[in-house]
């Protein structure tokens, strides 16, 4: 593929999204507005953090399931933590963080050692990570903690009643981070590579169980850090939290562009992905007599056109240089 | 540039509609938790008629049972500068953050149904719902009432253990019952709240109080369980209605054909219309600036056969129950 391309999905996602935005501002009054943006950006965060993770994993061929778990169980745990058990708020983070990081490292090694599906293994991973919120509490449970209060207040104030809130800035620091990371850094080289072809990118001397550990693991801490964005977002912890929210990552990445199949794809795509969907929930209660549910079938919609899109623009880079190699297409 | 330009001609747009805006009637969003029962069904659908019988725009956002999907449409009810909010919460806590941006936008939340966390009782005008104890004690004093010095021995159908809402009707039921020794619960058990545990029941019941003989009144904590406990009467040759007096909660339409058939004979509504009576708080706090109390209790209506019960169930049957 050329470089320009290489680049065509995700311009095509920002051009939706852009186009997207300029419908509901000429629709609706009070839509162009700053405002709105930062409310795209806070609301969404948590989604925004976990589908950075989500894309780390299907350029490399895989898939986390158990992310919306995660997050569900981290909020819980959080409420328990601070309000039950009287653990200091940040050293609470630390720990959910770490236990994270250790669930999705196990879910990596199994991956990789006992050679199973991700689907399966993230699958499980999902029911197991609910199934422990539920047993630590069925309830929605305040979190009081002066931090959370003073965190849930901090924000920087912009013009119009609009505000960066920490959340926001967390997510954006997330979605900098991860493309340093995965574009930058070896580390993320051998990711594109693993979703590439996992013999040939192991023949090649890369450390590929070192690599799926770190990829699942890093899944899973950023689920963790959703979570904990996710019970600043709502000051509680609820064990029915972000149920289904792994679909909302997955969805977000193939609408940023990024294969299903693995090796290639972009934070940046993911990043308009989350604010597409955010758009189009902002469309509805702004019109304010459709369905809600009108946002699942818009968001499955695009998932189509996308994923067919991508089909014909894959096509339509492979088929010269199959002919140049005298290979005979079906 | 040309985009740039674009962007600035829709903002002077959206200005000059604002402003034409303010001088139209009122715009209240309504962020729904989601239609997970008939009731909530019809309380949308009895919401968007009052709405439109008070000349107000009304927007819904249902929030298909996700708190974060309900904080997201406050915001963007806050963006689109409605000029009050309805809260039905779908969790008690955790709505500060957002209550609070509203506040300094200066828009009033009413919540609808539910009560949040206690917290945070300075965040919202004031909250539209029912006293479950005061319904329970309104189907009490109308057995109190219809069967005078008689002795009456009552069986009681309970809802779902450990639901609020079934302690309530039960507490007010006995308080409505209170300083009447010739009215007593001879035997109360669980239906869930549900027909078919009802049903169940209320069978053990009349098998246990001499087919029915010794048993006055059935008291049920809903509806759907007396549809129920109805159904076994009948099946066991009693006659609901004449031979067996029956109070229920809720009035849902199917209690009202019972009714009209003389096989049910009271029934406390749980009203629908929780829109009702905030849109008028909401309208004059915002013309008059009357604030209104923190707690409106809506009307805990009693019906008897004497309501025409068949024009009740008509008026009912298309709200979404």
């Amino acid at each position: 593929m050329t470089s320009l391309n290489r680049l065509m999905p995700v311009a095509a996602t920002t051009a939706v999204f852009l186009l997207g935005f300029l419908i509901c501002a000429l629709v609706f009054p009070n839509f162009a507005s700053l405002r709105v943006v930062m409310n795209l950006l806070t609301d969404n965060a948590f989604l925004g953090i976990v589908a950075v993770g989500m894309t780390f994993v299907i350029i490399s061929g895989g898939i986390d399931l158990s992310v919306g778990s995660v997050i569900g169980f981290t909020t819980v745990f959080l409420a328990l933590a601070i309000e039950r058990w009287g653990i200091p708020p940040l050293a609470a983070f630390a720990i959910i963080l770490l236990v994270a990081a250790a669930f999705g490292a196990a879910m990596g090694a199994i991956i990789q050692y006992v050679d199973l599906p991700p689907f399966i293994v993230t699958l499980a991973g999902m029911f197991l990570a609910r199934g422990a919120s539920f047993l630590l509490s069925t309830e929605s449970l305040p979190i009081n903690a002066d931090l959370y209060a003073h965190l849930s207040d901090l924000a920087f104030r912009l013009p119009g009643g609009a505000r960066l809130t920490v959340p926001a800035m967390i997510m954006l620091a997330v979605v900098l981070a991860g493309m340093v990371l995965l574009h930058l850094t070896r580390f993320g080289a051998n990711v594109y590579a693993l979703g590439g072809s996992r013999v040939s990118t192991a023949l090649m001397g890369v450390n590929v169980p070192r690599t799926t550990v770190l990829i699942y693991t890093l899944s899973a801490v950023l689920a963790g850090l959703s979570g904990i964005v996710f019970s600043l977002y709502t000051s509680s912890g609820y064990s029915l939290s972000a149920v289904g929210v792994e679909l909302d990552a997955i969805a977000a990445v193939v609408i940023g562009g990024t294969l299903l199949s693995g090796g290639y794809g972009f934070i940046f795509g993911t990043f308009v992905g989350v604010l597409i969907q955010g758009l189009i929930q902002t469309y509805i209660s702004f019109d304010g007599s459709l369905s809600s549910w009108w946002a699942k079938i818009a968001t499955g919609l695009l998932l189509f056109a996308f994923i067919a899109f991508q089909q014909i623009t894959l096509r339509m880079a492979r088929r010269p240089r199959a002919r140049a190699m005298g290979v005979v297409q079906p | 540039m040309n985009f740039k330009a674009l962007m600035l001609g829709t903002a002077l747009f959206g200005a000059g509609f604002s402003a034409s805006a303010l001088a139209a009637d009122l715009t209240v969003g309504f962020s729904q938790i989601g239609s997970e029962s008939g009731w909530r069904a019809a309380e949308t659908t009895v919401s968007k008629s009052e709405a439109k019988k008070h000349n107000v725009t009304l927007k819904i956002a249902d929030a298909q049972q996700k708190q974060e999907n309900q904080i997201k449409a406050i915001r963007s009810f806050i963006a689109q500068g409605v000029d009050a909010i309805f809260l039905a919460p779908v969790v008690a806590t955790g709505w500060d953050a957002v209550l609070k941006e509203a506040k300094e936008a200066q828009i009033p939340v009413v919540l609808l149904d539910r009560d949040i966390d206690p917290a945070g009782k300075d965040l919202y005008l004031t909250a539209v719902t029912s006293d479950s104890v005061h319904e329970g004690a309104v189907a009490g004093q109308w057995l109190v009432k219809t069967v005078g010095t008689k002795p009456c021995n009552v069986v009681e159908l309970q809802g779902t253990v450990g639901a609020s809402v079934a302690t309530n009707r039960k507490k007010g039921f006995e308080e409505g019952i209170a300083g009447h020794p010739n009215v007593k619960i001879v035997r109360s058990q669980t239906g869930d709240f549900t027909r078919a545990k009802g049903k169940e029941v209320m069978e053990s019941f009349i098998k246990a109080e001499g087919g029915g003989k010794n048993i006055c009144a059935v008291y049920a904590h809903n509806d759907d369980m007396m549809v129920g406990a109805i159904q076994a009467m009948k099946e066991a040759g009693l006659k609901p209605g004449t031979e067996i007096l029956t109070v229920s909660i809720d009035a849902v339409p199917d209690i009202f054909k019972a009714m009209a058939a003389g096989e049910a004979n009271a029934t406390v509504e749980l009203t629908p219309n929780m829109a009702g009576p905030a849109l008028d708080a909401v309208i004059a706090y915002k013309t008059k600036g009357t604030v209104p109390p923190k707690w409106i209790q809506t009307e805990s209506k009693l019906y008897t056969q004497a309501d025409n019960p068949k024009a009740v169930y008509e008026s009912k049957k298309d709200l979404g129950y």
